[in-house]
């Protein structure tokens, strides 16, 4: 199916030609040469001493290659590994397991049944310490201390961080008519993308060279990792991102058994596969969210929302994985002050160790903003309710206006540009809002439970300005290199890598658009540090604001070179010629004009090129993004919830997405889908909940529900465009955006549903016996095991 | 112990493990990694693929069950250079993006379209309510395999002819 679509606009995806015949390549169709296969043992308890781990009946298997301890990592010095928060994880435990879950030893076997038989021949004594699972008891004077590895600790406490002015807001609450508060908790939820993590690692003993095929959403920055922690030389180090089977925040980190992958292949000598199972992946890998916020909202009796000011106690496990710009430890979790124009806005973060998996990735949240939106759009409902008016006037009155733009917001954020009021009118027409409501009456006067559900959000996305943010150091800038082949066709490498995003066609038309050329002459390589340059990846919704814009800048690099070319060409001044898509012309005589397939083949030839002009039409660029992009959005969502089961039925979905300039808006539309598929399963299904001995309640897929076809309805999309003026092409980034804008706007819905009820709020996952027992009026944690 | 199982139209003769999964089978010793592994408790269904015309699981199949069967999967759905139709609505319809579910899909897709050759947008979502899709929200995916049942043109069918047999 070839393609000659040039520029932006809906085109079929260049990847799928490939993926609809099976022959994509995720990193466990790697095959290498007498490759071995890796296997971790994981701890059955939550808190316990290692008193011994004995591996000599694993290594006596006749499969076996070897056994892996942190005994073996300690010799090393790769025992601890640093996290992307600054401080420590073990890699495989030494002195204690922290979490149940928790990597113990690594075997290495001929094939992987052999490896998992292994597994089982390793005796392992533990003593058993008391645990902490709830955060909220994580303070505690007699709570156990989990990491007593950090000499001199005597509690649980990770680090308080705040945001805004807390005695403007003090102030401003003080003096407000209506005060309402609404404690809430966003549950500890899993991206669980279908394929799990792995990695095959093959460390090349003649050359020094080791390369890993790895389930990576930031390729350079791991390459950059693994050679500061292993003291690896650099440039021997290649790290190939291939087919992703989605990541939505999941593959942003480094995990112990990428470490024991490589630590495999240096001691086998061998190339060494390690693939997680379901369970692995959801007892170990990165989890997201564990908020229990405390939130209240301040406003006047007409219904004017004056500030906003919340206490938030966040669960990071036992070790602080957390993944976000190092000077924010809650992400960008203070940008609470949503689509409003508030006077004040203050919060207060405190992070504490638990004995639960670490990580606090983001997914699809854009660094902690999908709980922003979540604590702004619920506390918004409750102020509706209290003032007694409709949660879409309320929302109305409050939003910020056009003329307000660039906007900084009360914790400082500078939101680049919107029309809030146009995008929510344009929700509550395609909803049909007023006859919602009155079937909402008449429903309810009928005893039915319908809900009808409201979020605006705004995100912050495309990390980030170098002078604001890093990770670990590293600046977020992103490079990209394109390259004009003679005949005119293009190369663009770019730092970013798809996992599923659809790169491979979107910055295809990005330089199609800018070049004139069909997007189908472009190829766009990704995924391999070795050929291409460095950036800080896939994640946060950063792709379009930031390498899209490297896309952009470099392709106009390489029309400007063009000019020179074709001015030597058409014997004119430079500065005379004229762009259209695909060609040069001189001022004044159209006529006059040659391609940009020409100018290739001529800046390749022997054509006399003026002093100074270096022929070929190659450039390489660094984006660093001024700002960061704001996309927005106004998503209604209608529930019918049964009275009897507490089982909630989403009916509609409607989403009004503002993100700018839309390069593919096919490819728009299905990021959207796919993030309101989740917000419904972080909703109504998603939860990692714990019993009292750190036992992990959803360690498989038939415990941790993710949302199929018959729970989602036909979304309703919709689209506003307000271009962001400080990105290249207007864009902004979209990717999280249905995942940050959702959950809330079900919560909302099957909130007014229960409204007849009494019911002000009830916490994710609103599953049937969550809503029942709400009903009855006596809700649960549903962070903890049931009781 | 010696298993025989045609995969897509060809017999292949192994000496397996009786603990050796199909979707490992498949994998490991045939090469065929376009059906691929997600959850080993049947919930995600990437492993789908079709024994003598039946969608199954995979990773719930040991290779010996497939002793004297014929399987087919997403590797079997172009036949002589023509994409199948649902291969077809999957672009047409961008009912793929990150690629991990889609020959699972597909596979089901194609069984679907054998057995009900015009299935409302309620039944296709119930024939795929047991795969998983974190990328999509399903939406395209049904919207392909309308598509694809409303463009039939060279449809292969799942049900193992005489001729694909002995092939």
């Amino acid at each position: 199916m070839t393609d000659t679509h040039t520029g932006f606009g809906r085109m079929h995806r260049k990847e799928d030609a490939r993926f609809i015949r099976g022959r994509g390549t995720y990193v466990d169709d790697v095959r290498l040469q007498g490759m071995l296969y890796g296997a971790v043992l994981h701890s059955p308890h939550a808190h316990a001493r290692i008193i011994s781990v004995d591996t000599s009946a694993a290594e006596a298997h006749p499969k076996v290659k070897a056994v892996i301890t942190g005994e073996t990592l300690a010799s090393l010095n790769l025992a601890w590994m640093p996290t992307l928060s600054n401080d420590v994880q073990a890699v495989l435990a030494t002195d204690k397991v922290r979490f149940q879950g928790q990597e113990v030893a690594f075997v290495v076997a001929e094939d992987h049944y052999s490896a998992r038989d292994a597994l089982e021949l390793i005796d392992v004594d533990y003593e058993p310490l008391p645990v902490v699972a709830d955060a909220r008891r994580a303070l505690d004077d007699d709570a156990p201390v989990i990491r007593d590895d950090v000499e001199g600790r005597t509690d649980n406490h990770i680090f308080d961080w705040e945001a805004g002015d807390r005695r403007r807001t003090d102030e401003v609450f003080a003096g407000a008519d209506v005060v309402v508060a609404q404690d809430m908790l966003y549950p500890r939820v899993h991206p669980a993308p279908l394929e799990t993590c792995g990695m095959v690692a093959d460390m090349d003993k003649v050359t020094g060279k080791l390369t890993v095929w790895t389930t990576t959403q930031a390729p350079h920055a791991h390459r950059t990792l693994y050679a500061l922690v292993a003291g690896l030389p650099e440039h021997k180090i290649r790290v190939i991102s291939p087919d992703i089977g989605g990541g939505f925040g999941n593959k942003v980190g480094i995990y112990p058994g990428y470490v024991c992958a490589i630590v495999g292949s240096i001691v086998t000598g061998k190339p060494v596969k390690w693939m997680e199972d379901r369970s692995e992946n959801l007892m170990t890998t990165s989890f997201a969210r564990d908020y229990h916020m405390q939130g209240e909202i301040a406003a006047t009796r007409e219904g004017k929302i004056l500030a906003v000011r919340v206490t938030t106690l966040a669960d990071h496990g036992a070790f602080n994985g957390s993944a976000q710009p190092t000077r924010f430890p809650a992400g960008f979790f203070h940008v609470f002050t949503g689509s409003y124009d508030l006077e004040a806005a203050h919060c207060e973060v405190t992070g504490v160790y638990t004995n639960k998996a670490p990580g606090g990735v983001a997914y699809a949240c854009s660094f902690r903003i999908t709980e922003a939106v979540y604590l702004v759009e619920r506390l918004v409902d409750v102020l509706a309710g209290e003032l007694g008016v409709d949660p879409a006037e309320l929302r109305l009155k409050n939003l910020l206006r056009p003329d307000q733009f660039p906007y900084t917001c009360a914790t400082g954020w500078e939101y680049d540009s919107g029309d809030y009021a146009k995008t929510l009118r344009v929700a509550l027409d395609m909803a049909g809002y007023d006859e919602l409501r009155a079937e909402q009456a008449e429903k309810r006067a009928h005893g039915e439970l319908m809900g009808i559900g409201l979020s605006f959000f705004t995100e912050a996305v495309g990390a980030g300005p170098r002078k604001h943010m890093d990770i670990l150091g590293l600046g977020m800038a992103d490079g990209a290199e394109l390259r004009v082949h003679p005949t005119g066709k293009a190369v663009l490498r770019i730092s970013v890598q798809s996992q599923g995003q659809g790169h491979e066609t979107t910055f295809a038309q990005i330089v199609s658009q800018e070049l004139g050329i069909p997007a189908d002459d472009v190829e766009v390589v990704h995924g391999d540090t070795d050929q291409t340059p460095f950036g800080l990846g896939t994640y946060g919704s950063r792709s379009t604001p930031v390498s899209g814009a490297a896309a952009a800048v470099v392709t106009r690099k390489v029309r400007e070179r063009a000019r020179l070319v074709a001015g030597a060409m058409l014997e004119a001044d430079p500065g005379d010629l004229e762009w259209e898509a695909g060609r040069w012309y001189v001022r004044g005589d159209q006529e006059a004009g040659v391609t940009i397939k020409d100018i290739a083949m001529a800046a390749h030839g022997n054509l006399e090129l003026p002093e100074g002009v270096e022929g070929h039409l190659d450039a390489t660029t660094v984006y660093n993004p001024p700002n960061l992009t704001y996309p927005y959005g106004a998503y209604i969502c209608v529930v019918d919830v049964d009275p009897g089961t507490g089982k909630v039925s989403v009916r509609r979905f409607v989403a009004v997405d503002d993100c700018g300039v839309r390069i593919n808006p096919m490819i728009v539309e299905g990021q959207v889908h796919g993030g309101l598929a989740d917000g419904i399963g972080m909703a109504l299904m998603q939860v990692m909940a714990f019993d009292d001995e750190g036992n992990h309640l959803g360690a498989s897929f038939m415990d941790y529900l993710l949302p199929t076809s018959m729970e989602c309805p036909s979304w309703e999309l919709g689209e506003t465009v307000t271009p962001s003026p400080h990105h290249p092409l207007g864009a902004k980034g979209v990717g999280e955006s249905a995942t940050v804008g959702s959950p809330v706007a079900v919560v909302n819905a099957v909130v007014d549903a229960l409204k007849p009820y009494g019911v002000r709020h009830a916490d994710m996952p609103l599953t049937p016996a969550n809503v029942w027992r709400t009903i009855q009026g006596r809700p649960f944690r549903t962070d903890l095991a049931i009781t | 112990m010696k298993i025989t199982v045609t995969v897509n139209g060809q017999e292949y003769d192994r000496d397996v493990e009786p603990r050796l999964l199909l979707v490992h089978f498949l994998r490991d010793e045939l090469g065929l990694t376009g059906t691929h592994w997600g959850c080993d408790t049947s919930n995600c269904g990437v492993c789908t693929v079709c024994l003598d015309g039946t969608p199954v699981k995979s990773c719930t199949v040991l290779a010996v069950m497939a002793d004297g069967k014929s399987v087919r999967t997403v590797e079997g759905l172009e036949q002589d250079g023509e994409l199948d139709p649902v291969q077809k609505g999957f672009v047409e319809c961008h009912g793929l993006q990150c690629g991990f579910c889609t020959p699972g899909m597909l596979m089901t897709s194609r069984w679907l379209l054998d057995n009900n050759p015009d299935p409302s947008d309620h039944e296709v979502r119930e024939a795929i309510s047991g795969q998983l899709c974190r990328c999509t929200g399903y939406e395209n995916i049904v919207r392909a395999v309308r598509w694809a049942a409303e463009h039939p043109g060279t449809s292969t069918s799942t049900s193992t002819s005489e001729e694909e047999v002995t092939a």
